[in-house]
């Protein structure tokens, strides 16, 4: 009777941990779509900022968030799966290798403002692109990396042995059973991991603070070497640097309701993508 | 032996590393013939059968000494095109492995990765390999249902008309009945049986009535040495070694 008592208490004291987090959760989500559902309007996404922006919409920051996050994704999704495919598929298994990973890991924990810093140097400076959506999409791809290489690296390891060494023995060469034999079958996990991490992406500030985004911008950029207006950003000089921050706070919560919609909406493409995926590969 | 033989081994050493799993073995397999390797876990069987299609170069740190003739060439060289030689010399694993994908294009899938697209061709040598697995019968109306739907000794027969597709001239079963059962394993005992027409046969076994039932040879190995090598009837009714004799009527193993 008593090891029944003390499975249930068990039992309920994860799921009450679980439901704090949901509620916390939600209640974030509540809050903001309650204060910034308010201006939200056709008008507040199609227009641009107006009377020092106290007005207007965040027309120039979603197409600049979604420039950018398109440089961070050509960066960050083809580099992250190549290099996945090399250390699980390629790489030897020495301390060099375990060294690169271990400092993979390591680099997606360094925090963003120094990935900002870097990109100063690096883009803006180094490779003068100035600062400019390309900077500052950079920037961020270096940021994605780490993760999108772990993601796909745990993708290409849920692919069984087998289907490696079936192809080897029918006379496939390394690539083909590669290409045949193991990518059909991770590129929808790896896919999930890249979009995630995109989604992280487009929601950073600090690292594009430096390189690209502007405080304020009536126009969108016109070429890739161009200043931009992106939402995270927005957001936070609307919570924190305008000058009538009391005035502007419904257009703040308005932002992150948008960005939040963003982020959403990605992660929920990575979701459908898997399951169209996998339901193709079952046929 | 009058037999032409078809593979050969010449003081073959093998090592994971540092530890040494096959010494100085000498093995040789006739053509058209099944030959069967039995002995305890950890002897090298395996060992010695995936060193036939160079299958352990995909382990790290593994390395092979002597020689392996097969029709004269040494497969060991380091000339030798390892992607040549495993078309040559065909497997079967101890696990049924099927791709996930048509039972078409499982068997497909050898023709395919050697520029094969001809459509009529493909359905041709898929309908002839699935015959030669003796699987046609089963699957002919569901070639395009996934392979997973099939019951375990319908993969392993898959993956026999797999390799079968690619016309090899050997074809190495690796325990190729450990997972299946024994209505599944007795047909391909048969098909092993039918196989040797055209096929030089080299099986891995853990079980001797089986290497007994479809065998014309049999090396007997220990500890990653061969014991004994000769003609099946020999070696289970008159072994000339003592542990042989002791191995097969059960006293250790």
């Amino acid at each position: 009777m008593k090891r029944k008592i003390v499975q249930f208490l068990g039992f309920m004291l994860l799921r009450v941990c679980l439901y704090l987090v949901l509620a916390v959760l939600l209640l974030f989500l509540f809050d903001i779509i309650r204060k910034g559902g308010g201006v939200m309007s056709w008008e507040f996404l199609t227009q641009a900022p107006r009377r020092g922006m106290t007005e207007g919409g965040v027309f120039p920051a979603i197409v600049g968030t979604f420039l950018v996050t398109m440089i961070t994704a050509v960066l960050a999704v083809p580099m992250g799966m190549f290099a996945a495919i090399y250390l699980n598929e390629y790489a030897r298994q020495t301390r060099l290798t375990r060294l690169i990973r271990l400092a993979i890991r390591n680099l997606s924990g360094v925090p963003s403002i120094v990935y900002g810093l870097f990109g100063v140097i690096l883009f803006v400076n180094i490779f003068a692109f100035g600062t400019s959506v390309l900077s500052a999409g950079l920037t961020l791809g270096l940021l994605t990396l780490p993760w999108t290489i772990t993601a796909s690296e745990e993708a290409l390891k849920t692919v069984p042995d087998s289907y490696r060494e079936g192809a080897l023995a029918l006379g496939a060469t390394k690539w083909q059973s590669i290409r045949t034999n193991v990518l059909p079958y991770a590129v929808p996990g790896m896919l999930t991991g890249t979009v995630l991490g995109l989604a992280r992406a487009a929601g950073e500030t600090a690292p594009i603070m430096f390189t690209g985004a502007a405080f304020f911008l009536p126009v969108l950029p016109r070429s890739l070497g161009d200043q931009f207006m992106a939402l995270p950003y927005h957001l936070y000089i609307m919570a924190t640097q305008h000058h009538n921050i009391l005035k502007v706070r419904p257009l703040a919560y308005g932002t992150a309701l948008v960005l939040i919609a963003l982020v959403l909406g990605m992660n929920m493409a990575a979701v459908v993508i898997r399951y169209r995926l996998r339901r193709k590969r079952r046929m | 032996m009058d037999e032409r033989l078809k593979i050969k081994t010449e003081s073959l050493n093998f090592y994971y590393g540092a530890k040494q799993a096959l010494q100085n073995v000498n093995l040789a397999c006739p053509e058209k013939r099944v030959t069967a390797i039995i002995g305890p876990s950890g002897c090298g069987k395996s060992t010695l059968i995936r060193s036939l299609n160079r299958m352990n170069d995909v382990i790290p740190g593994v390395r092979a000494e002597g020689r392996i003739l097969i029709d004269g060439v040494d497969i060991l060289s380091p000339r030798q095109d390892v992607v040549e030689l495993r078309r040559n010399v065909g497997m079967v694993f101890q696990k049924p492995n099927p791709f996930p994908k048509s039972i078409f294009d499982n068997i497909a899938y050898g023709l395919r990765i050697n520029g094969l697209r001809d459509r009529q061709k493909l359905a041709e040598i898929v309908e002839r390999s699935l015959r030669g697995a003796a699987l046609w019968e089963e699957v002919k109306d569901r070639l395009r249902d996934n392979a997973f739907s099939l019951s375990g000794g319908q993969q392993q027969r898959l993956c026999i008309a797999r390799a079968l597709a690619v016309e090899p001239e050997v074809i190495l079963f690796d325990e190729p009945c450990s997972a299946i059962d024994p209505i599944a394993t007795a047909k391909i005992e048969e098909l092993i049986f039918k196989l040797k027409e055209d096929y030089t046969v080299v099986i891995v076994t853990h079980n001797m009535q089986q290497a007994a039932r479809v065998s014309d040879f049999t090396a007997f190995m220990m500890l990653g040495e061969m014991i004994e090598f000769d003609r099946t009837d020999k070696i289970f009714t008159n072994p000339s070694n003592k542990m042989t004799e002791d191995y097969i009527t059960g006293r250790f193993g």
